[in-house]
C-alpha cells in the first residue's frame, strides 16, 4: 500500500542514541526530523542489547543504564516535536530531480525530505535464525520469524522454538487459534516473564499442548511445506516432531540490510565519511554512529554525539544554501531557549 | 597456560593462555577470526564454544544471563559463551570449539 508522501526537513534512519540526540542538534537549527527504526521502541543497540546494563562513559552521567539513556534522549528530543515511526526498515533512498531524497520503507511510508541522516548503527536488526541445513527454503512459507496475523496460523500444527518472551507469549497466544500447539526449547528454564512460564506448564497439565526438551536438528517436507522435523534431546538421542509451521524465536541480531543498495560508497559495511560534515559520498544524506567510518573512528555514543552536532551545521547548510548559521549557547540565546520551550 | 581451540575446519590450534583473561579475549588477541560483537557483556552470545565435555564439570555453572543468550544462540548441551569464562591454572589445557555463530564471515 503505497501512501501520499510526507513532506519533512529531514529523515532520520535509527532511532539509536545517535539518531536521537541528531533530533536535537537538528532541532537547535530549526529542522524538523522524521525517524524511522524496525525496532519497534527508541535506543538501538541501548534498548535492544543492553536496557538493564550500565553504560559509565556518558560525559557527566558517571552511571546510566540502556534504557535511562534512551529514556533521557528522548526527553532532550521531545521540544522539537520529532516524529516516530516504529516497526518500519527503510528499504529505498533515491535523489529527486528537484534534489530532495525519497525515502520509502517496507510498511509502504514514503518520505520526502531534503536531508537524509543515516544512524543506521550495526545495521538493522533482524530475527536471529537458526542454523538448520536448508531452512531458507521453508522460509516464507511454513517457518516464519513474525506473527503478523494471527488468522494465519489458524488450525495449523504450529512447532514453537526458543525460550524467550516472544516465544512463551506467542505459544500461549496460538494455542487456542492453532489446531495443535508444540514448544522446543532446550533447556528447562526459560527467560520470560514467569507469568507466561506457569501459563504454558498449566496448558501442557491440561493436555492442550507439548513441550519438548531439546533442539531441531532437521527439517521434513516437500516445496516449502514442512512436515515435521528432527530433534536431539538432551540424552544423545534423536526424536521426531509432526507439524506444519515453525516459529523460530531466538532474539535479534544486526544485519547491515538494504544499506547496500542505495548506492553509497561503503568500506567493510561501514559508510565512509568526512569528519567535518560526516557526509557520505552522496552530497545530502549524511552518516553519524555506529555506522560510519573515518580515520580514528571509535564505536562509541560519546563520539557519535559530537558527529551528530557538527553534521547538523553541514545538515543546515546544505537545506539551506544562502541562510547565514551564527553560533550560540543554549545557556545564552533566548531564541535557542524559545525553541527548547524554556525562555 | 594454554588453550587448544579448534576451529570450523576441525583444525586444532594451542594458543598461549595467560590467567585472569576470558576465554574470548584469549581466543581474539590470537587473531581468530571470532565475533564477539558485544565484547564480552555477555548481551550477544556470539562468542559461542562448545566445550570438550571431559573439561565441562571444571568450569564454573552458567549464570542466568549466560543461559539467556545461550538460548538465543541455539546452545547445546556443551555450549558455553567464551567472554564468560576466565582464565585460571585449572583450566590449563582447556578444549573448545568455536561455533558456527561466533566465526566472523569474510566480509
Ligand atoms: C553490550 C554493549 C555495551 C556497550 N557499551 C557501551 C558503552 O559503555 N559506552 C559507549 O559509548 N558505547 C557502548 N556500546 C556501543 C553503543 O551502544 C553504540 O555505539 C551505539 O548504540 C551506537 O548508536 P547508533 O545510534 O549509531 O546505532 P544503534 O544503537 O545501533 O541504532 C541503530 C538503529 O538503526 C536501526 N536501523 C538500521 N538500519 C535500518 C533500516 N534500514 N531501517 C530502519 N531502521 C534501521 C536499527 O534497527 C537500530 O535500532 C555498547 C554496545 C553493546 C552491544
Ligand atoms: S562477547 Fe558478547 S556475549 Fe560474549
Amino acid at each position: 500500500m503505497t501512501q501520499e508522501a510526507i513532506s519533512t526537513d529531514v529523515v532520520i534512519i535509527g532511532a539509536g542514541p545517535c539518531g536521537l540526540f541528531a533530533v536535537f542538534e537538528l532541532g537547535l537549527l530549526d529542522m524538523k526530523c522524521h525517524l524511522v527504526d524496525i525496532l519497534d521502541k527508541p535506543g538501538g543497540q541501548c534498548a535492544e542489547l543492553y536496557p538493564e546494563k550500565p553504560i559509565y562513559d556518558i560525559p557527566a552521567l558517571p552511571v546510566v543504564s540502556g534504557h535511562e539513556l534512551t529514556e533521557r534522549l528522548m526527553e532532550q528530543a521531545a521540544p522539537f516535536g520529532p516524529q516516530y515511526h516504529y516497526n518500519e526498515m527503510v528499504e529505498e533512498l533515491e535523489k529527486l530531480d528537484d534534489g530532495r531524497f525519497r525515502v520509502k520503507t517496507d510498511g509502504g511510508l514514503v518520505f520526502e525530505a531534503k536531508v537524509v541522516v543515516i544512524a543506521a548503527g550495526g545495521g538493522s536488526f533482524q530475527p536471529k535464525k537458526p542454523p538448520i541445513p536448508g531452512i531458507d527454503a521453508y522460509e516464507g512459507k511454513s517457518v516464519f520469524y513474525s506473527v503478523k496475523r494471527m488468522e494465519s496460523f489458524r488450525n495449523k500444527k504450529v512447532l514453537i522454538s526458543g525460550g524467550g518472551d516472544s516465544a512463551l507469549d506467542w505459544t500461549i497466544n496460538l494455542q487456542p487459534v492453532a489446531q495443535s500447539m508444540q514448544l522446543i526449547h532446550r533447556r528447562d528454564g526459560f527467560r520470560a516473564a514467569p507469568d507466561s512460564v506457569n501459563k504454558m506448564h498449566a496448558l501442557v497439565d491440561e493436555g492442550k499442548m507439548q513441550f519438548h526438551l531439546g533442539q531441531i536438528t532437521a527439517l521434513h517436507g516437500d516445496n516449502g511445506q514442512l512436515t515435521g522435523v528432527t530433534a536431539k534431546g538432551n540424552d544423545g538421542n534423536d526424536y521426531e516432531i509432526e507439524c506444519d509451521t515453525l516459529l523460530p524465536f531466538f532474539g535479534l541480531t544486526m544485519k547491515l540490510g538494504p544499506i547496500a543498495n542505495w548506492g553509497l560508497n561503503l568500506h567493510e559495511n561501514l559508510i565512509p565519511v568526512d569528519t567535518e560534515k560526516f557526509q557520505s559520498s552522496e552530497p545530502g544524506i549524511f552518516a553519524i554512529g555506529d555506522i560510519n567510518t573515518y580515520p580514528g573512528k571509535l564505536k562509541l555514543i560519546l563520539s557519535g554525539f559530537h558527529e551528530a552536532a557538527l553534521m547538523a551545521q553541514a545538515a543546515f547548510k546544505y537545506a539551506n544554501p544562502d541562510a547565514k548559521v551564527t553560533f550560540q549557547y543554549t545557556t545564552s540565546s533566548t531564541s535557542l531557549q524559545k525553541k527548547l520551550g524554556v525562555a | 597456560m594454554r588453550i587448544i581451540l579448534v576451529d570450523g575446519k576441525g583444525r586444532e590450534r594451542e594458543l598461549a593462555a595467560i590467567e585472569g583473561w576470558r576465554v574470548m579475549e584469549i581466543i581474539r588477541d590470537h587473531g581468530f577470526p571470532i565475533v564477539a560483537e558485544c565484547g564480552g557483556a555477555c548481551a550477544c552470545g556470539t562468542c559461542q564454544v562448545e566445550v570438550d565435555p571431559q573439561w565441562a564439570a571444571k568450569l564454573h555453572e552458567s549464570r542466568e544471563d549466560e543461559l539467556d543468550m545461550l538460548d538465543q544462540n541455539y546452545g547445546g548441551e556443551w555450549s558455553r559463551l567464551s567472554c564468560q569464562l576466565i582464565m585460571t591454572p585449572e583450566l590449563d589445557g582447556l578444549r573448545v570449539r568455536l561455533a558456527d555463530v561466533a566465526v566472523r564471515e569474510a566480509a
